[in-house]
């Protein structure tokens, strides 16, 4: 025993412990964020539990089984339930019930001792609305215009009422939205002339008739709007809740209904990636809360594709003036100590930064002279998505240089020597021969670049990101892309959705699927630049020997 | 050839077009850093500048009778006297906006008339509220005010005179006698006069509205006499919320309590200590409230200003001298001059020398002889930036730039005793919900937080981080050292806020419930590693060669979660036979300690998994670079494998392991998405490991948003994250100083 310790080989056992540990945790948290996040999608089974408490009292609880935990009985002695003594845990069971009119908290504990007896009857719908969350009960009946009819006709009624929502929403965002923007610049433009003093009789006369018809013409898509409204409201259901009362649910409404416990496992699994699919390109609902995280997707992909268009060129320029150009001088150094600290200042400088300087002096600068009419709301003085991208771009360029500069490092002299001794000038020599080499090293860079911004969010706090943005940085409207606008960020939209909502139980699902997909992205663009960086390393090795 | 050579020019200009580009796209890094280092540095700099007092303008007015108070409108572009026929006279100080010359004399502008009798006094009763005398012993409450207009196209100030408490004038003494003291104070409901009569009576006389004062100056009048025990009273003030009456009394200063209408109670009595020196008498010289009304400052006549304020003690609530400032080694304060809405003041003494000081910060923030001696009337702006003197019918216009008095380095970083608070404290609180609220800005408790998470992050992160680069490096076998490194390092890709989420909404309650398995873990995850260490060991042969020794890091990992799953089901055992079934209410009620379910503990192992990557990355790197040579050199003169490591292989690659775990140290100083949400973020100073705390990084995310461009607490953010880039700055070029050491120290070998 004393000889062993002395080898040294427990020492060694414990620093293998330190791999496991490392490893468990890596591996534990991509996959508790996969299981909890993919089943969310999953449609789960609602139960029906008959319940009876110790005062010889029996309700009924139905709902989906949300979380189970057990906890030690001597926390629950002064509810004076007559439980098992030699048990020392009590099970308990957290059932998201639904049915928000009907009761103020959606989810509930029931302890497992209570319950009487559980089942799944096939006939529990899952109704999911776009406002007071899941409903769950029994249909009662469908009443279509006024008159009760069968079931059976509820997924046509469905389909119906669904493609006039899509009618609605395209009159609004689009037709109506245009509508609206375009006064916006019409009154925009008033101002400006008068700003300038050259708002002459007859531009205010154009302005005037311009606003008029575009006034008509928002009279007529109201009246539309509010038609197509009436007809979603045409259609009803009744459905009975746990309690046995009956609710009356407009089509308007719902978003699905669905038969959970009636459903096979191959249903299961298209509903699973059609959720996914809704998951994706749907927009939040109820304080975001609810629904999908398009515009969160989309924002961040705009913004990190903006930064990718600023980051690179400055990225690569400085990795190959370090690589290329620069001596072995005193200057060559003091770079080399700014790159390090560049990657190494905290993210939150940037966005303090990036606030200040970007968003108030040059942003405030850029309102005076170029959009006077419109202060004092602010068009580029205010955080915004093109004042985001550039501090992210700040805050990866290490990232490209560091990358770009290890792939030129790694290129042998001898094509250098070569282009050289065959009379190209050296920017010809790295037009031609040094940059297409380096490019999978680039890539690389810009890659871990992007892996970076799309998951970084405390810059993004002060310089751009909101919680809901009304309008995409990208539509229909001229110019198309609004690069003053604010935008949603999946990164931020895990830190609001799951901190500051108002009920942050129920978002927890959303967050997690939502952090699922940015670890998705964010493993998948890392593992993609370490693969083609392993491919570029052999590749260079080849061309050595 | 022509052709050829032509081309060649074209070639070379493009070559060094193309490399000066280059070049300047190079330096443009540098460049980067040095604008955001110098613009930080830009937007904190006000904060410490000291204050500025520059003259604008300054002119002599045509006046017959004398001038008894002056004032100024808001933006200092009117001026009024009042004098004693009862007249107030306007004077615009910016005509044409043109600046006022000495010799120019400034026509009056707008006359009004307030009384026809002669005023004899004007008393300022703060809030610009301002009560005259007549010699008929009348006493009226007059407020000017002005109003912008911009009826006739371009921009006018208007003056008029509203009378809060009606036109006629107040009966203030039932017996009609005249002052010789008074003072005055009102809210929406009440107005209190307190006045010290020529036949030596102390009276207050309170006028109660019949509605509401602020559009109906109807009211009922009271009148009640304050028993004195003396009979000389040298000053009167009331305190703006109707409180309190400071008397000045000789050399004592009694303290009367008002919240009773019906009983005025003596409360304390202020005694300073003015016995110093025996040479010079020493006499209370000058007594003011400080804005707000709960202080009060006395200035004495050996050049010294004290404040004083109510602070709670063991023996009930006392008055206590709080700080002095020194404003004059060899001059009596004369008059003491506050702000109204920030706690600074203004001082004279005998020889017309002025100060200028900030209370909670102690700064002593100007000093300097405006004029030749005390004006016959001083005036500060409302907005605190700039004053009006008068003396002698000359006016004196300067302008002031003190925007950031509350700052101070001191007050930052050292204890400061606010109103209020039983003794100096460290304390952050920038907003609060009433007005009147002063901000705390010390940057102690919330650089203390920083450093508490960074060190429970760093305790838990160092040594799984070291261990396992040790093992990974010198152990473990290439190919699965190929899939182990990358493994580890792809935990640096996660986003901190997805760390951040689980450990607030994952951990924290799984930690809360479960205390006694994370207590139980620290303990048995070593001695199971040891256990299975043993039991490996005494395998018999054969087995051991199909398990070899390099793959402990994977037999370890199913002991490990088994290890872990039997802590977690045993935790509600331990908690109901060791901690009477609840161990939250065991921690707060029998240790006594107070418990966040966002504590330093979760902090610690999120924050811990975020640096251990980086730590583990440049570690491992540290000791694979090890040359070979060394290792072989000492395995052949005898040494143990692990004698080697300790010896050799740790020895050499110390420095790069010294900057790897300085690499993680800034990185968990500056990680900002997994304090912020894994805490309460409370401002606390406590190292204790369940309680959260507040960082720097966390600090900015919170406020900056809300935080007023410009304002002192603008800066103090910027100037926090000036602290976070140094903080950064020194552990990164330390950790690649010494990186590059031992680069060369590795090639040398």
């Amino acid at each position: 025993m004393n000889k062993w310790f002395k080898s040294g080989s427990p020492w060694i056992w414990l620093s293998a412990g330190g791999v496991s540990l490392s490893l468990i945790s890596v591996l534990g948290l991509l996959w508790l964020i996969a299981s909890r996040g993919l089943s969310y999608f999953w449609p789960a089974q609602v139960h029906q539990f008959e319940l009876m408490d110790n005062q010889g009292n029996a309700s009924t609880v139905i709902g989906e089984i949300y979380d189970r935990e057990s906890i030690p009985s001597q926390q629950l002695v002064h509810l004076n339930l007559d439980l098992d003594p030699s048990e020392e845990t009590v099970e308990r069971l957290l059932i998201k019930t639904g049915n928000r009119e009907l009761v103020s908290l959606d989810f509930r504990w029931i302890l497992v001792p209570e319950i009487t007896q559980q089942s799944t009857p096939e006939k529990l719908v899952v109704v999911e609305r776009r406002t007071n969350g899941n409903f769950y009960g029994f249909i009662e009946a469908v009443i279509q215009d006024g008159k009760s009819v069968s079931i059976d006709t509820l997924p046509s009624l469905l389909t119906r009422v669904l493609e006039l929502q899509d009618k609605i929403e395209t009159l609004q965002k689009v037709e109506i939205g245009a509508i609206n923007y375009q006064l916006e610049r019409l009154r925009l433009r008033e101002r400006k002339h008068k700003l300038q003093e050259t708002l002459t009789l007859d531009r205010a006369q154009d302005i005037a008739n311009e606003v008029a018809i575009l006034q008509a013409k928002y009279q007529v898509l109201e009246k539309r709007l509010l038609a197509l409204r009436d007809e979603t409201a045409r259609d009803q259901i009744k459905l009975r809740a746990m309690d046995d009362q009956i609710v009356t649910v407009s089509f308007a409404d719902i978003l699905k209904v669905t038969n959970n416990n009636q459903m096979n496992s191959f249903e299961k699994l298209m509903m699973f990636f059609s959720q996914i699919a809704v998951f994706v390109s749907d927009d939040p609902r109820e304080a975001n809360t609810e629904g999908g995280v398009f515009p969160a997707i989309f924002g961040t992909v705009l913004m990190v594709l903006l930064m990718t268009v600023i980051v690179s060129p400055m990225g690569v320029i400085a990795a190959i003036y370090l690589h290329e150009y620069a001596g072995n001088n005193a200057l060559t150094k003091l770079l080399r100590i700014a790159v390090i600290n560049l990657a190494g200042v905290p993210s939150i400088v940037y966005g303090v930064f990036g606030l200040g300087f970007f968003v108030y002096m040059v942003g405030g600068s850029l309102d005076q002279i170029f959009y006077p009419e419109t202060l004092p709301s602010p068009t580029f003085g205010t955080p915004g998505v093109m004042w985001s991208a550039i501090t992210l771009a700040i805050l990866t360029l290490p990232v490209v240089i560091v990358s770009t500069e290890e792939g030129l490092s790694r290129i042998p002299a001898a094509m250098r020597h070569g282009s050289l001794a065959l009379g190209a000038t050296k920017v010809e020599t790295l037009w031609r021969i040094i940059l297409p080499i380096a490019s999978p090293a680039i890539m690389t860079g810009i890659i871990l670049a992007i892996a970076r911004a799309a998951g970084e969010v405390a810059p993004l706090m002060l310089v751009g990101v909101v919680k809901m943005a009304p309008n995409l940085p990208l539509d229909g409207n001229f110019p198309f892309l609004h690069l003053d606008r604010k935008f949603m960020h999946l990164g931020f939209h895990i830190y609001d959705v799951g901190f500051q909502s108002p009920n942050v139980e129920a978002a927890r699902p959303l967050v997690y699927a939502t952090a699922l997909l940015l670890v998705t992205i964010i493993i998948s663009l890392n593992m993609t630049a370490v693969s083609i960086r392993n491919k570029l390393r052999e590749k260079y090795r080849m061309l050595e020997h | 050839m022509s052709i050829a050579l032509k081309s060649v020019g074209i070639r070379q200009v493009k070559n060094s077009l193309a490399k000066w580009l280059i070049t300047l796209g190079g330096i443009s890094v540098l460049f980067t850093l040095v604008l955001i280092f110098m613009y930080l540095l830009y937007v904190i700099k006000p904060v410490f500048e000291s204050a500025t007092i520059s003259p604008v303008a300054s002119f002599a007015i045509e006046n017959e009778q004398q001038v008894l108070a002056t004032g100024l409108d808001e933006l200092q572009e009117l001026a009024y006297t009042i004098n004693t026929s009862g007249n107030i006279n306007y004077y615009a100080l910016k005509p044409d906006h043109q600046i006022l010359t000495d010799d120019k004399k400034v026509a009056l502008t707008f006359q009004e008339s307030i009384s026809d009798s002669k005023i004899t006094n004007v008393i300022d009763a703060g809030e610009n509220y301002k009560l005259l005398l007549d010699e008929n012993n009348h006493v009226f409450l007059i407020s000017p005010k002005f109003q912008t207009s911009y009826d006739t196209g371009a921009r006018e100030v208007i003056p008029h005179i509203s009378y809060p408490l009606g036109e006629e004038s107040i009966a203030v003494d039932e017996q009609g006698a005249e002052f010789t003291h008074l003072s005055f104070a009102m809210n929406d409901e009440k107005a209190v006069f307190i006045g010290f009569t020529q036949d030596q009576r102390l009276i207050k006389t309170t006028l109660i509205a019949e509605d509401d004062f602020s559009y109906d100056p109807s009211y009922e009048i009271e009148y009640q006499t304050i028993d004195l025990s003396t009979n000389q009273v040298d000053e009167v003030l009331v305190t703006p919320d109707l409180a309190m009456a400071f008397i000045q009394n000789g050399d004592q200063v009694l303290v009367f309590d008002l919240s009773d209408d019906s009983d005025v109670e003596l409360k304390a009595t202020i005694i300073p200590q003015l016995a110093q020196s025996r040479e010079k008498p020493m006499h209370i010289t000058a007594m003011a409230l400080l804005s707000g009304g709960s202080s009060v400052l006395l200035g004495d006549s050996n050049g010294k200003v004290s404040q004083w304020f109510e602070v709670a003690t063991d023996n009930g609530r006392q008055f206590k001298q709080i700080r002095t400032f020194n404003v004059s080694d060899t001059e009596a304060v004369r008059q003491i001059h506050t702000e109204q809405f920030r706690k600074s003041f203004y001082t004279f003494t005998d020889s017309g020398e002025m100060g200028t000081f900030y209370t909670t910060s102690e700064a002593d923030l100007w000093r300097g002889n405006l004029t030749n001696n005390i004006p016959d009337s001083f005036v500060i702006s409302p907005r605190s930036d700039g004053l009006l003197m008068f003396t002698n019918n000359q006016f004196q216009l300067f302008s002031v730039k003190n925007e950031h008095p509350e700052v101070t380095w001191q007050a930052l970083w050292q204890e400061v005793w606010y109103e209020g608070y039983p003794e100096a404290e460290y304390i952050w609180q920038s907003t609060s919900g009433s007005d009147d609220f002063e901000g705390k800005f010390s940057l102690v408790p919330i650089s203390f937080g920083t450093m508490k998470a960074a060190m429970y992050a760093m305790l838990f992160a160092v040594p799984i981080a070291l261990t396992a680069a040790i093992y990974t490096a010198y152990f473990m076998t290439p190919g699965l050292r190929k899939k182990v490194k990358p493994t580890i390092e792809l935990m640096e890709a996660l986003p901190t806020v997805i760390l951040g989420f689980l450990a607030g909404l994952w951990l924290a309650p799984i930690i809360e419930t479960n205390l006694p398995a994370i207590a139980l873990l620290f303990i048995m995850l070593p001695i199971s590693v040891f256990i299975t260490a043993f039991a490996w060991h005494n395998l018999p042969k054969e087995l051991k060669a199909q398990i070899p020794e390099t793959w402990a890091p994977i037999i370890l990992i199913p002991v490990l979660i088994l290890v872990a799953y039997l802590a977690f089901a045993l935790s509600p055992v331990m908690e109901t036979y060791l901690f009477g079934g609840d161990i939250r209410q065991y921690i707060t009620n029998d240790l006594g300690i107070d418990f966040d379910q966002r504590n330093a503990l979760v902090v610690g192992i999120a924050m811990g998994f975020a640096v251990i990557p980086t730590i583990f990355s440049m570690a491992e790197d540290a000791i694979f670079s090890v040359p070979k040579h060394l290792t072989s050199g000492s395995l052949a003169l005898g040494a143990t494998q692990w004698q080697t490591l300790i010896k050799v292989v740790l020895l050499t690659a110390s420095p790069g392991i010294f900057s790897a775990i300085m690499m993680g140290l800034g990185r968990a100083v500056g990680e900002t998405m997994i304090v912020l949400m894994a805490t309460g973020n409370t401002p606390i100073l406590d190292w204790s490991i369940f309680q959260g705390m507040r960082t720097l990084a966390a600090n900015i995310a919170v406020e900056m948003p809300e935080s007023e461009v410009g304002s002192s607490h603008y800066r103090i953010l910027f100037l926090a994250a000036f602290v976070l880039f140094i903080f950064t700055f020194v552990f990164n070029t330390l950790a690649e100083f010494v990186r590059q050491r031992l680069r060369e120290k590795y090639s040398s070998l």
